[in-house]
This record gives structure tokens, sequence and C-alpha cells, in this order.
């Protein structure tokens, strides 16, 4: 009898080992469905925002090799570069052996990759939803299950910023600069999403698409009552022309974030509830 | 003219065999290849795909110039005379703008993809060209055509870049040119391209030799003209339209190569325009190679190099030159 369950346990337990492992199926940005016989353990990323969401998926040691632009958190600055999202070096990723390549869908490098016989997913977050969604995609691809907790981790941190910001009379209305073009983040930008859960009022409406160019006279006609500066670019502000007379200029009333801290702004990922911390922040500082 | 022919051939292999040897992985690759299906894998179909398409690429663009040079009897000609360049990344633009985001992209423009909207903008852009000098009979009109083409197209692809900011950096990386995605598919669209227009430069070069002695001239010869252009301008078309698809704009290498063959060789132009597309494809698969030693495991920007080798050494030539008391050909 005990040599029969002995037997049994033995044959359960190579059942068991022989059971082909769930193989992996996911249906990236592209519409295109990628599978894979178990989770990657060499994970190649070509955008930051990526690679900042696999590292909150706390996969980040199975990052082998990233883009030169990536540099969230401290850990990935000592992987090999393989070049940037829109330059990378082929041959550095091939040589990293990785079983999964995550990049932009604009990349030009997907049909190299994919005809190299490498797996590709590719996602490429532009608002709130897009980064739900890729937190989702990711979490399928990566097998963690518990991915869209750090969705609802994200919200609640969007939420805990707000609440910075109460009671909201008078509304602000606010200037966000991403570059000294002048380009502004637009409604329809993920920032803009930002800055509408933040409760405060964009100048540059939705129409106008994420990131337009504007002609400096339209701020001045807007007259924002804050401007944030996403660029280091901020001393010229009271050197255009007519924008001295902008009440947010003339009252000292923008914010002027550093590198590491733009980094965090323009990054659609996991810190973007830190960085509507620190837009709360510095309007909470600086309204009137 | 046999032994610089052989030269550069022989030029081109030791090219070949160390551009297979260098890269972000260096020598070790090639060592290893035999065991390792990895280090296979990169030497195969990444280095080798590379290096050939950087030598065809070049050898397209050299021949483009040649014949570019020798049909608008202008030292300062180039491929991209006609509004080519601008009509790629105009054409790239389009398709990164509409790719994927507005339903007008419908089927085909994905299936098109950035090489064929850049080969479709090159191409449309000579033929607009051609549209608006009335044919080609007119080689002055033609220029001017071409310039204003290449102006126009180039404010058209810049509206685009404003509007779609996303687009910029694509663009831009796109203007930039390179050979890192090139592979064996590429390099066999690009071989047959390269052969067929060579083959027709060969054949229509007795007129490109007429042309040089003046438009009366060539005519009084009884050369067919008006056919033979068409045909040269359908050439220059073709081989700078592939080569912009494949690797985008590699500038320079089109407008040195003619110019380092004269300062070898004072040749008709049968061999001239052969001496330019080994010189072109010399030039550029160097280049290349040289651009993935530098700052290995880094890699600099082939167009770069392109500029300071072929620049660099056309400028010692005219030192040179200059020296001897002998005007530049």
């Amino acid at each position: 009898m005990r040599f029969w369950v002995r037997w049994l346990m033995v044959a359960a337990g190579l059942f068991w080992l022989w059971q082909p492992t769930q193989a992996l199926q996911v249906r990236d940005e592209r519409g295109v469905t990628v599978t894979l016989a178990q989770p990657p353990q060499r994970i190649v990323s070509l955008l930051p925002s990526l690679t900042e969401m696999v590292c909150a998926l706390n996969q980040c040691k199975h990052l082998v090799g990233v883009d030169r632009y990536s540099n969230y958190p401290a850990s990935v600055r000592a992987l090999p570069t393989v070049g940037g999202g829109l330059d990378p070096q082929i041959e550095a990723i091939v040589a990293l052996r990785p079983d999964l390549v995550l990049l932009a869908t604009s990349s030009p490098a997907i049909s190299r990759l994919e005809a190299l016989g490498l797996r590709v997913v590719a996602v490429e977050p532009k608002t709130h939803d897009d980064v739900r969604r890729a937190l989702q995609i990711l979490g399928a691809v990566l097998a963690v299950p518990d991915a869209m907790s750090r969705w609802a981790d994200i919200e609640a941190g969007l939420r805990e910023a707000a609440a910075l910001l109460t009671p909201r009379t008078p509304r602000t209305k606010v200037y966000f600069e991403v570059n000294s073009a002048p380009y502004a983040a637009g409604e329809a930008s993920f920032i803009g999403e930002t800055l509408a859960r933040l409760g405060v009022d964009n100048i540059v409406p939705r129409a106008l698409g994420p990131f337009p160019r504007l002609n400096p006279e339209f701020v001045v006609r807007a007259n924002p009552d804050m401007i944030l500066v996403g660029d280091s670019s901020f001393t010229t502000l009271a050197q255009r022309p007519g924008w001295s007379s902008l009440r947010a200029v003339a009252q000292g009333r923008y914010c002027v974030f550093s590198p590491e801290q733009s980094d965090v702004m323009v990054r659609p990922g996991p810190r973007m509830a830190e960085a509507a911390r620190l837009i709360a922040q510095c309007i909470r500082d600086k309204r009137p | 003219m046999k032994i610089r022919v052989l030269g550069l051939l022989l030029l081109s292999f030791a090219l070949l065999v160390l551009a297979a040897s260098v890269g972000s992985t260096g020598f070790e690759s090639l060592l290893r290849a035999g065991r390792d299906p990895v280090a296979w894998q990169i030497v195969m179909d990444i280095r080798l795909p590379r290096a050939c398409g950087a030598w065809l690429a070049g050898a397209l663009l050299g021949l483009a110039g040649a014949v570019a040079q020798g049909l608008f009897r202008n030292p300062l000609a180039d491929p991209f005379l006609l509004g080519s360049a601008s009509g790629a990344s105009l054409g790239v633009g389009i398709a990164l703008a509409f790719l994927g985001s507005a339903p007008v992209a419908g089927a085909w423009l994905p299936r098109l993809g950035l090489t064929g909207a850049a080969f479709v903008g090159a191409v449309g852009a000579v033929l607009m060209t051609l549209a608006l000098a009335k044919g080609v009979g007119h080689t002055l009109r033609l220029l001017l055509a071409g310039v204003v083409v290449g102006v126009v197209l180039g404010a058209l692809g810049q509206l685009i870049m404003m509007m779609q900011p996303e687009v910029m950096l694509a663009m831009q990386a796109f203007l930039l040119g390179g050979t890192g995605f090139v592979g064996w598919q590429s390099c066999l669209l690009m071989a047959t391209v390269a052969l067929l227009c060579v083959l027709v430069a060969w054949l229509l070069s007795p007129l490109l030799d007429g042309l040089s002695l003046g438009e009366a001239t060539a005519r009084s010869l009884g050369l067919p003209l008006a056919q033979g252009r068409v045909a040269l301008v359908a050439v220059l078309a073709l081989a700078t339209g592939t080569a912009v698809a494949q690797t985008g704009l590699i500038g320079f290498v089109g407008l040195a190569a003619p110019h380092l063959v004269r300062s070898l060789a004072r040749v008709t132009h049968r061999h001239f325009m052969l001496l330019s597309t080994l010189m072109g494809a010399v030039l550029l698969l160097a280049a290349d190679t040289l651009a993935r030693i530098l700052i290995a495991p880094q890699e600099l920007p082939v167009g770069v190099l392109t500029a300071v080798l072929g620049g660099g050494y056309l400028l010692w030539l005219m030192q040179r030159s200059n020296g001897s008391e002998r005007a530049m050909p």
C-alpha cells in the first residue's frame, strides 16, 4: 500500500514537472499577438517610461539593457545602453540575448528586430488611459498578476496631489511650457490630464492638440495666473516681448523644474503621481 | 583604369572584412561565430548585411552624383539636386504623422511603410520637378525647378513637424541617415537597382561625353539628347530614391565621390561612372565602419563621418593641387 502511495506521489510530481507551463499571450498596442513560452528573463527596454514600468512591477532584475535616456530607477544606469529609442543599435541588442524587447510603437527598429527572431512588444503610452493599458499589457507579459494595483497606486497619488490644492477657489489658470519654442502641454496631453485632475484650468484648449506650438501672443492674451516650465529656459520669460507684463511673470508666480523633475514630468509612466505632486506643491506655494 | 577598379574592389573587400569584425561586441563575435549561434547571427545577419547595405547605398549615391554632375555639367551637382531629399523627408513626415492615428491612412500606408513613403516622396519630387521644368530639354530650368521643389517640399515637411511635434524626433533620425536597420532583403533590392542603374548609365555614357563638350556640339554629333536625358534623370531618381529609402539622407557621398575620382584620374564618362560608383561605395562603407569603431560600443551617426572623411580628403586634395599650381578639375 505504502509502495503504491509513494509511486503515486512520484508520478504526480513528475506530471507536475512535465506539465507544459502556461504560454503567455499578449496583444500589444500594434494589435499584434505576442506569445512567450515563459515569463521573460532577459528584457531590453528602449523607452524610459517602459523601463520605469518594468521596475515598478518589480521586474527590474530581469532588465539586461536599456536605451540611453532611461535613467530611473538608479539601478538601470549600471545596465548596458543600446543606443536611443530612435537609433537603437541592433547588434548590441541581439548580443544581450534578450527574450523580450520593449519599445515604442513608433520605433523604426521593430521590423528589423522581429526579422532577427526577437520577441517584440510595442507599447507607447501617451495619455493616462494609455499608462493604465500599458501596465496591463506589461503585467500580462511579465506575468505579474497584481499589475493593476500599481495603477491604483497612481490613482491614489493623483487624488492625494489634488487634495493639496483644496479648497480650489478661485480656479487657477495655468500655462505649462514643455520647451521654449514655445511648445505647450495642452488639455489633450497627459500633462493636461494631470492638470485637469488637480482642478486647475489649462490655457491651451483640447482643440489645439496635445503639444501645440504656440504663438507667444496667445499666452499674453490668455494671461495665466501661473506658469510651469519643464525646461531650463525660464530666464528668458521676462525678456519675451510683452511677457514682462504678464501677471504670473510680474509677480514671480512661475515654477521651473530641474532636469530630474522634468524627467518625471514628461514621462507618462508610474511616476505620474509624483509629477502631479510636484505640480500641486508648486501651485500651492505660489498661487495668489 | 583596370588597376583603379581592381584597387577599389580590393579596398571594398578589405573594408567588408573589417566591417564584419567590428561592432558593439567587437572582434569576439567573429571568433565565436562557429560555436555560438548568437555570435553567428551578429556576423551573418547584422554586420554583413549592414556592410553590404552601406556599400550598395554608397554605390547608388556615387553613381547618382556622377550622373547629376555629368548631366548638369556642374561640379556642385549632387544626387539630391532635383528635390528628392525634401521629397523623401516629406514622405516620411506624412507617413509618420498619419501612421496609425488618422483614419485616412486606411490599409495602404502602414503596408507601404516608411521605406516606401521615402521612395515615393523622392521619386515624386523628381517627377514634380520635371513637370515644372516642362521636361528635361532645358538644363537651367530643370535646375531651378529642382531648387524650388526642394525648398517648397522642405517647407511642407517642416510644417508637418510643427503641427505634429511627436514626429519631430523620428523625422530627425531619418534626416541624419544610418545603415543600422539594413537587412539582406534591402541589400538585394539595392543591388538590383544598382545593377540596373549602372547598366543604363554605362550605355548612355557617350552622351555625357558629348554633353561635356557643350550642348550644341553634342547635338551636332547626332546624339539622342532628349531620350538620353530622360533616361539619365530616371537613373538619378531611381538610384537616389532607393538609397534614401533604405538608409535615410546621407549627405556628401554623392558630391564627394565623383570629385575624388576626378582627382585620381581623367577618364571618359564610361569609366568615370564605374569609378564613381565604386568610390561612393568605398566611402560610405569606410565611414560606416569607422562610425562603429570610433566610440565603440556606441555609434556615431554615419552622415557626420561621410562629411568629415570625404570633405577632409577633398580639401586635402585641393590644397595639394594648389601647392603644385594646378587647378582643381
